[in-house]
């Protein structure tokens, strides 16, 4: 057909809004020539078209349905500022390792810039609508991935961010230079109230500092939520006069309706505990109105990412999880599971530490080789203290604390509870082996590859040590991470 | 009973080598360095007395030794800790903090309840080692 008007935009007024159907780039949707703005927001899409639809054109659809655009012309554009609230997609790079002469099909990293003035202040609920809204079942493209998002200061400071936040969380618990020791509860589920009282006790006499519901417990026939809370609590005070050490248990208020958290949380306060837990899956408003009542009763709130699997795991479709720790970051939370990398559940090492730097860096500089594409200014916003949980060890010490620093929960609940010799000697194991290897780093040692080292040194005056590196000497989930950053050290843009 | 306080409650106490490895970290990275000690410690006791200022910008671990050294000879029944301070923006707190000295006889606390309403216990965290008037105390 036409094809020299085709493939440029439509800039003849009476020709652009004539009515009918014109393709995503005639309308505005691709501006291989814009240069985005310090105020704009920015996503970066993976996109795999259909067959036939070419990359500008697919990009200029997911720019176009993440914003302003319906299917077809409409003539009332024209009563708005519209090129203003048009997103704007401007670069197109084919993704490294997909297309002809690899395994995979073709895929595409797409820029797209979109005005600030398209997003509700300090509303993730607003701002995902937009740019996973309906975009992501748009039928022109076989899969879509949210990559990354680079959110502009002046929308960062829209956001409170975490209530508490890693130092003040820090100053609290009187906890500095060294990793905080975690445990969830397990069995997760069928303890009654004092059995499952009895774990926390054990644990936190032992020497961890948390304790943790599991994302599953709320008020069940085996256990109504308030005996679980009321046990709990004596615990944890037990635990704090054993020691002399400020200890918590993250109580799970997660709940069918906002009033019921608002109930539990309330009840948490009046025990006296310092932290409160919810679930991923509770949504971004009520994760945001629990930020607040966090805000307003000096708790810390502690996220349990219940559910991101189903849509951060597969490379091709979802959500990068790293975009969900910024929106979190903003939304306010002040723990967040981020991963292990060598534990049981998903997470290359490398990726893994992007996420750990989106919670804790004042300023994440883009880091391909992390899966952080954008340069992110936080603004002062406080930090979110990551959580390190699934399948870990005190064998694995080393590792935990090389590749994540001081600024981390380290979470071993099996690894706790599963200790041959009971959990209060699980909990020694874990804590003797994680002060043995900061002392070792801080005295110069090399503890990636000496770290082995160290804790069988310090196993031969510490017998739970000994037994729990005994027991899981062998244990290790080494499978293929399904989610790595595909870069080249220099992207090639092919427009 | 043991005082868990600190980065390294869960080892043997350090040497004074060990606490100057420790301390030269510290100076490696610019924190300043400080000396605090108390007969309190309850576990919310945020404010123990100040072994004289924090030590900015200092050069040679040695002095910081020295204090924790004269620290003890004038509190020998006291708990003693070393911190680091940390003043980078975006920290401006504690980032070190390990006990160095501790009394021989560490007597531990005692969990008082009060019963309230429905099943509410009321807890408090008592320290024996504060039973005596502050002026009778050593």
């Amino acid at each position: 057909m036409n094809s020299p008007v085709d493939l440029g935009v439509i800039t003849d007024l009476k020709q652009r809004y004539k009515g009918g159907v014109l393709k995503y780039r005639q309308m505005g949707y691709w501006r291989p020539d814009y240069e985005p703005k310090p105020t704009d927001v920015i996503c970066l899409f993976r996109i795999t078209p259909q067959d036939g639809v070419d990359a500008e054109e697919a990009a200029a659809a997911v720019a176009g349905e993440s914003s302003t655009a319906t299917w077809t012309v409409v003539w009332t554009d024209l009563l708005t500022a519209c090129d203003d609230y048009r997103a704007k997609a401007y670069r197109v790079d084919i993704v490294p390792g997909t297309g002809p002469g690899t395994e995979r099909e073709t895929q595409y990293f797409a820029y797209v810039a979109y005005d600030l003035a398209l997003f509700e202040e300090g509303s993730i609920a607003n701002m995902t609508a937009s740019l996973i809204g309906n975009v992501f079942g748009f039928k022109p493209l076989k899969a879509l991935r949210l990559e990354d998002i680079r959110v502009p200061v002046a929308y960062v400071k829209t956001f409170k961010g975490p209530p508490t936040g890693i130092v003040v969380e820090r100053e609290r618990l009187d906890k500095f230079g060294r990793p905080l020791l975690g445990a969830t509860m397990k069995p997760k589920l069928g303890l009654s109230g004092k059995n499952y009282g009895r774990v926390v006790y054990e644990a936190l006499t032992g020497g961890l500092d948390f304790t943790k519901d599991d994302e599953n417990i709320n008020s069940q026939p085996f256990m109504h939520w308030r005996d679980r809370f009321l046990n709990c609590m004596e615990a944890v005070n037990r635990a704090q006069a054993n020691s002399g050490e400020i200890k918590g248990h993250y109580l799970n208020v997660t709940a069918a309706t906002m009033e019921a958290m608002y109930e539990r949380a309330e009840f948490a306060k009046e025990l006296g505990s310092c932290i409160v837990m919810v679930d991923l899956v509770i949504g971004w408003t009520a994760i945001q109105s629990m930020s607040e009542w966090a805000r307003r009763n000096d708790m810390v709130l502690h996220m349990h990412r219940a559910g991101h699997s189903t849509y951060t795991r597969q490379k091709n479709h979802g959500i990068s999880f790293r975009v969900i720790a910024k929106w979190l970051r903003l939304a306010g939370v002040d723990h967040l599971h981020a991963g292990t990398a060598v534990g049981k559940l998903e997470g290359d090492p490398m990726t893994v530490q992007g996420y750990y730097n989106v919670c804790r860096e004042s300023f994440n500089p883009q880091d391909l080789a992390r899966g952080l594409f954008f340069d992110q200014d936080w603004a002062d916003l406080k930090k979110v203290m990551p959580v390190a949980s699934g399948g870990i060890h005190a064998g694995q010490m080393h590792q935990l604390l090389h590749l994540f620093g001081d600024d981390v929960v380290l979470q071993f609940g099996g690894g706790t509870i599963g200790h041959p010799a009971g959990i209060q000697a699980g909990a020694i194991a874990n804590r003797v082996a994680l002060e043995a290897m900061v002392k070792a780093r801080n005295e110069g040692v090399d503890i990636e590859h000496e770290g082995s080292a160290v804790l069988r040194a310090a196993a031969k005056w510490c017998r739970p040590l000994e037994q729990a590196l005994e027991t899981w000497k062998d244990v290790s989930f080494n499978y293929t991470s399904t989610d790595t950053p595909d870069f080249v050290a220099t992207a090639t843009v092919s427009v | 009973m043991r005082v868990t306080q600190g980065q390294f409650s869960f080892l043997p106490d350090l040497t004074d080598d060990e606490i100057r490895l420790q301390v030269d970290y510290a100076i490696d990275r610019g924190w300043a360095l400080a000396v605090e000690h108390t007969d309190d410690p309850h576990p919310r006791n945020t404010y123990w007395e100040m072994w004289g200022l924090p030590m900015f910008e200092i050069k040679d671990g040695a002095a910081v030794v020295y204090e924790v050294n004269a620290c003890r000879k004038a509190c020998p029944g006291h708990y003693i800790k070393v911190n680091a301070f940390d003043n980078a923006h975006g920290v401006e707190s504690t980032v070190m903090s390990f006990i160095v000295q501790r009394p021989d006889d560490e007597p531990g606390f005692r969990l008082d309840r009060q019963e309230a309403a429905g099943r509410q216990v009321r807890y408090t965290t008592h320290a024996y080692a504060t039973e005596q008037p502050a002026g009778r105390r050593r």
